[in-house]
C-alpha cells in the first residue's frame, strides 16, 4: 500500500500542492484555463497551520474508512488499488462522509453539491501534490518500506550514540 | 524536453565535453517545475512586510491582501514594476553613453570620437538645436546637455519622445496624461505609486505603467541616437551567425551584453596587428577571433561585421563548445550560470561594469577614460587563457549562416533612395498600397526556455513571409533569424510571397546587392527598437495618418525580460497590436487582462495579443493587418 507521507518540517506553506491538485482535476489540465472554468476545480488537500507548523492535510485512504462506512448511497467505494474513490452520480450531498472523516479531508463542492476527496490522481503515476512540492515535503512511499526505514533509523541513531 | 531548434546549439548540448554535472538553463527550468501558480498569475505581493499576500485565483480563499489590495491592484502593480525595471535598464544604458559623450567633449575620454556627423546634425536638428555655422563639437555639447536633461526633472515633455512620434500620437499621450517629463523620475514615480498604500486603482496604475513605457521608449531612442553618433550609424554588412563562427586555431573572445561603449572599443582593438601577433605568439595561428553574443553581438555585427555566435538563452552553450577563451560581459541578460559553466572548461569570464559582478568571474573594471588600454588588457586575458585550452574538450559545430545585418532606418531609406532618389518612401508606400507588401511586422524580444529556442520565431516568420509581410527584427529576434539563414537574398527567394519577393528584388538590385534584399531586415539590438518606430512614423507622417492606422504589428514570441515588458508596453502605447508568445503574469486579474488586451485599443490603437501557438499567432497578426488595410481603404 502506498502512502503520501508528509514531512511537516519541510512544508513552507506555499500552497503549490493545492494549486496543482486543482489543475490536475480541471477540465483542461492547465492553470490558465482552470481559473476560467465556470465551476473551478476544488482542492482535495489542505494546507493548515498551527503555531509555526504548516502542513498539508490529506486523505489517508484508511483501510477501515469511516467515510465509506458512512456513505449510504455507495458513492464512496474502494478501487482495485485500495484507493477510496467516489462516484459523482451517486452522491446525494448528505455530507455524512464529512462528518465521519477524522482528518477533515472530505470537502463540499458547493457549486455542484457533491463531496470531493482525494482520488490519488488516477491519470498520474505520482500524484500532482507529491510531484509538485518544491521542498519534497510530500513523498509517495510504500507503507512497509516506510516502517522499515523507521526501524533502520532507530538502529542508526542507537549505533551513532554507542560510538 | 526539446531545448532548441537551432542545430548548432543542439549539437553542442548533445556532444559537449563538460561532463554530466554541467547543467544548463533548460535543466534548471525542468528542476523548477511546476512553477508557482500564484506567481504565474501575478497574484502574489511582497511590497510590504505584513505580507507576502496571495489571492486565491479559484475564488475560495482570500480575495484581498492584508492592506485590502485585490487581485486587480496586485497584478497591475506587478506589471507597472516590471515596466519600471525595464525602463531602469534602458535608462542606465542611455545615461552611460551620454556621460561618455560628455566626457569626450571635455577631452577626458580620448578613445571615443564623433564618428557620424550627419547623424549628429540630424538628431540635433530634430531636437531644436541650432546647426548652421556651428562646429560638431558645439552642436554635440548642446545635444549632450539636452540628453542629460531628459533624465532629471525637465518640467516639460521629454524631447526624444515628443519629437520622434507623430503629432497625433503626442496629443493622444497628452490626453491620457502619459507624457513623461523625466526618464528616471517616471521610474521613481512607478516605484512610489506601487509601494505600500499609494495607488490602488488598477487602471490608474496601468496608466502609470504606460507613462513609464513612454519613458523607456525615450531612453531607448536616446541610446540608439548617441550610439550612432559615437560609433557610426549601421549600414548593410555581410557577416555570419551561429556557433560555427568559433575557430579552433584562434583565440576566441566572446563579447556578451548590451552597451557598445565596451564592445565597440574591443572590436576596434582586436584588429590591431600587435594584438593579433600576440595571439599568434601564444600559439593561435588564426590570431584573434572576436564574436558576439546577445545584443552586444548585434551591435558589433551591425557596425563591424563581427560574427554573432549565439543568442542570450544559449550563452552557456557558447562556453560548452570549450573553444571560448574569454567571455567578456557588461550588463543585462548575463546569466550568473556562465561562471558555473566556465568551471567545466578553461574559459575565463570577465565582468567589466561596477554594477554587474558575478561570483566565479574575474572583474576587470572598464574605464571609459582609458578604454583602449582596458580593451587590450581584457584581450590579453583571453590570449593567456588560450594556452590552457584543452583540445579534447573542444566541440565547435560546423554550422553557421550568412547574415546581412545593419538595416538602420537611415540604411533602409538609403536603399529605397536607389529606387526613387527624390522620394525614397514612395516605393515602400506604393507597394503597401498595391498589396505587394501586405503589412510590416517587427519581431523583437528574447529566447525563452518555455519554448524550444527559436521555434515560435521561425514558425511565425515562415507564415508571415509567405503572406507578403515584410519583417523587421531586433535583439534576440535578429539573432534567431540570422542564425537560421533568414537574412539573405536566398531567403527571399525561398520564403517570401510573390509580391514581397518582387519588391525586395527591385530594391536589392537597385541598391547593388546583386539580388533581393533579405526578407527579414536586421535593425539592431533590443535597445534599437525605436529604429523601427522611426520607419513607421515616417510612413504615417507621409500618409498623413497615425501609426495606429498602419498595417504594422509587433511580436515578441519568446519574451523573457522586464525590458521586453517595457518595450512591448510602449509598442502598444505607440499604436501597435503587439503579440506575446509567452503568457505574462497578469491572468490572475480579469480586469487587467481585459484592459491590456482590449480596452487599451480604444485609447491608443495598440493592444496585446497573447497567443502561445505560433500558427494561431500568425493568423491573428494577419487578421489585424487586414483590418488596418481595410481601415485605410486598401
Amino acid at each position: 500500500m502506498q502512502l503520501i507521507y508528509v514531512q511537516t518540517d519541510r512544508c513552507l506553506g506555499c500552497r503549490t500542492c493545492e494549486i496543482q491538485c486543482r489543475v490536475e482535476h480541471a477540465e483542461e489540465k492547465n492553470l490558465f484555463a482552470a481559473i476560467r472554468q465556470i465551476h473551478p476545480p476544488k482542492k482535495r488537500l489542505f494546507i493548515e497551520q498551527q503555531g509555526k507548523v504548516k502542513a498539508p492535510i490529506l486523505c489517508h485512504h484508511c483501510d477501515d474508512s469511516p467515510c465509506m462506512a458512512a456513505c449510504i448511497t455507495g458513492s464512496l467505494y474502494r478501487d482495485e488499488h485500495g484507493i477510496v474513490q467516489r462516484k459523482d452520480e451517486l452522491c446525494i450531498g448528505c455530507w455524512s462522509c464529512i462528518m465521519a472523516c477524522p482528518f477533515g479531508v472530505v470537502a463540499r463542492d458547493a457549486d455542484v453539491h457533491v463531496a470531493v476527496k482525494c482520488d490519488r490522481c488516477p491519470d498520474r503515476e505520482i500524484p500532482a501534490c507529491v510531484a509538485s512540492c518544491p521542498t519534497k515535503a510530500l513523498r509517495l512511499v510504500d507503507a512497509d518500506q516506510l516502517s522499515k526505514e523507521r526501524r533502520q533509523e532507530i538502529l542508526f541513531r542507537g549505533s551513532s550514540l554507542a560510538e | 524536453m526539446k531545448c532548441s531548434i537551432d542545430p548548432a546549439v543542439t549539437e553542442v548540448l548533445n556532444n559537449h565535453k563538460g561532463g554530466n554535472k554541467l547543467k544548463t538553463a533548460w535543466d534548471r527550468y525542468e528542476a523548477q517545475q511546476p512553477q508557482c501558480g500564484f506567481g504565474e498569475l501575478g497574484v502574489c505581493c511582497r511590497h510590504c512586510m505584513q505580507g507576502p499576500c496571495r489571492i486565491d485565483p479559484f475564488g475560495e480563499g482570500p480575495d484581498r491582501g492584508i492592506c485590502g489590495a485585490t487581485a486587480d491592484t496586485i497584478v497591475a502593480r506587478g506589471v507597472a514594476r516590471a515596466v519600471a525595471g525595464g525602463t531602469a535598464s534602458h535608462s542606465g544604458h542611455a545615461l552611460h553613453i551620454a556621460h561618455v559623450l560628455k566626457k569626450m567633449l571635455a577631452g577626458k575620454t580620448p578613445d571615443y570620437a564623433i564618428k557620424d556627423e550627419v547623424k549628429l546634425k540630424a538628431v540635433a536638428g530634430r531636437c531644436g538645436i541650432a546647426i548652421e555655422g556651428r562646429s560638431s563639437k558645439e552642436i554635440a555639447q548642446d545635444l549632450v546637455e539636452k540628453a542629460l536633461s531628459e533624465f532629471g526633472d525637465k518640467g516639460e515633455a521629454l524631447t526624444w519622445a515628443a519629437t520622434t512620434v507623430t503629432k497625433a500620437r503626442l496629443e493622444t499621450f497628452s490626453k491620457l496624461g502619459i507624457v513623461p517629463t523625466s526618464i528616471d523620475g517616471t521610474i521613481a514615480e512607478v516605484m512610489h505609486r506601487t509601494t505600500y498604500g499609494v495607488d490602488a486603482d488598477p487602471v490608474n496604475i496601468l496608466l502609470g505603467a504606460l507613462k513609464c513605457a513612454v519613458a523607456d521608449y525615450t531612453a531607448c531612442h536616446l541610446a540608439t541616437d548617441l550610439s550612432d553618433i559615437l560609433f557610426g550609424t549601421p549600414q548593410p554588412v555581410v557577416s555570419k551567425a551561429n556557433l560555427g563562427v568559433l575557430k579552433e586555431d584562434a583565440v576566441n573572445i566572446a563579447l556578451h551584453g548590451h552597451n557598445p561603449l565596451l564592445s565597440d572599443i574591443i572590436a576596434q582593438v582586436a584588429s590591431e596587428p600587435e594584438m593579433i601577433a600576440e595571439a599568434q605568439a601564444a600559439g593561435a595561428a588564426g590570431g584573434l577571433n572576436v564574436v558576439g553574443i546577445c545584443c552586444t553581438g548585434n551591435e558589433i555585427m551591425m557596425r563591424h561585421g563581427i560574427p554573432l555566435a549565439t543568442s542570450s538563452i544559449s550563452q552557456e552553450v557558447a562556453i560548452m563548445t570549450g573553444a571560448i577563451d574569454a567571455m567578456v560581459v557588461d550588463y543585462q541578460c548575463i546569466m550568473p550560470a556562465i561562471a558555473t559553466a566556465a568551471e567545466c572548461f578553461h574559459t575565463k569570464v570577465i565582468t567589466t561594469m561596477p554594477i554587474a559582478k558575478m561570483p566565479g568571474a574575474e572583474h576587470i573594471a572598464f574605464s571609459d577614460e582609458n578604454a583602449v588600454e582596458c580593451a587590450r588588457a581584457i584581450l590579453r586575458q583571453g590570449i593567456e587563457r588560450f594556452k590552457s585550452r584543452n583540445p579534447d574538450k573542444v566541440c565547435i559545430p560546423q554550422k553557421s549562416s550568412t547574415a546581412i545585418a545593419g538595416f538602420s532606418a537611415e540604411a533602409i531609406v538609403a536603399a529605397l533612395a536607389k529606387v526613387n532618389a527624390d522620394d525614397p518612401l514612395k516605393p515602400l508606400i506604393d507597394n503597401i498600397v498595391a498589396g505587394n507588401i501586405r503589412g510590416i511586422c517587427l519581431f523583437a524580444g528574447c529566447n525563452t526556455v518555455k519554448v524550444p529556442q527559436d521555434h515560435n520565431y521561425i514558425e511565425m516568420v515562415k507564415k508571415l513571409l509567405a503572406e507578403n509581410v515584410l519583417i523587421l527584427a531586433t535583439g534576440c529576434a535578429s539573432s534567431a533569424y540570422a542564425r537560421h539563414g533568414f537574412m539573405t537574398s536566398e531567403a527571399t527567394i525561398r520564403y517570401a510571397g510573390k509580391g514581397l519577393a518582387a519588391v525586395l528584388t527591385v530594391i536589392g538590385e537597385a541598391a547593388g546587392l546583386g539580388g533581393p534584399l533579405p526578407p527579414v531586415l536586421h535593425m539592431g539590438s533590443c535597445v534599437d527598437n525605436p529604429r523601427a518606430v522611426d520607419v513607421a512614423v515616417a510612413i504615417a507622417n507621409k500618409l498623413g495618418v497615425d501609426v495606429s492606422q498602419l498595417p504594422v504589428v509587433a511580436s515578441a514570441p519568446e519574451a523573457v525580460t522586464e525590458k521586453a515588458v517595457a518595450i512591448g508596453t510602449w509598442a502598444v502605447a505607440g499604436g501597435l497590436p503587439t503579440h506575446l508568445g509567452v503568457v505574462p503574469p497578469v491572468l490572475g486579474s480579469k480586469l487587467v487582462t481585459e484592459v491590456l488586451t482590449s480596452t487599451v485599443k480604444d485609447l491608443l490603437g495598440g493592444y496585446f495579443i497573447v497567443e502561445p501557438d505560433p500558427a494561431k499567432a500568425a493568423v491573428a497578426l494577419l487578421t489585424v493587418i487586414d483590418e488596418r488595410r481595410a481601415g485605410l481603404g486598401l
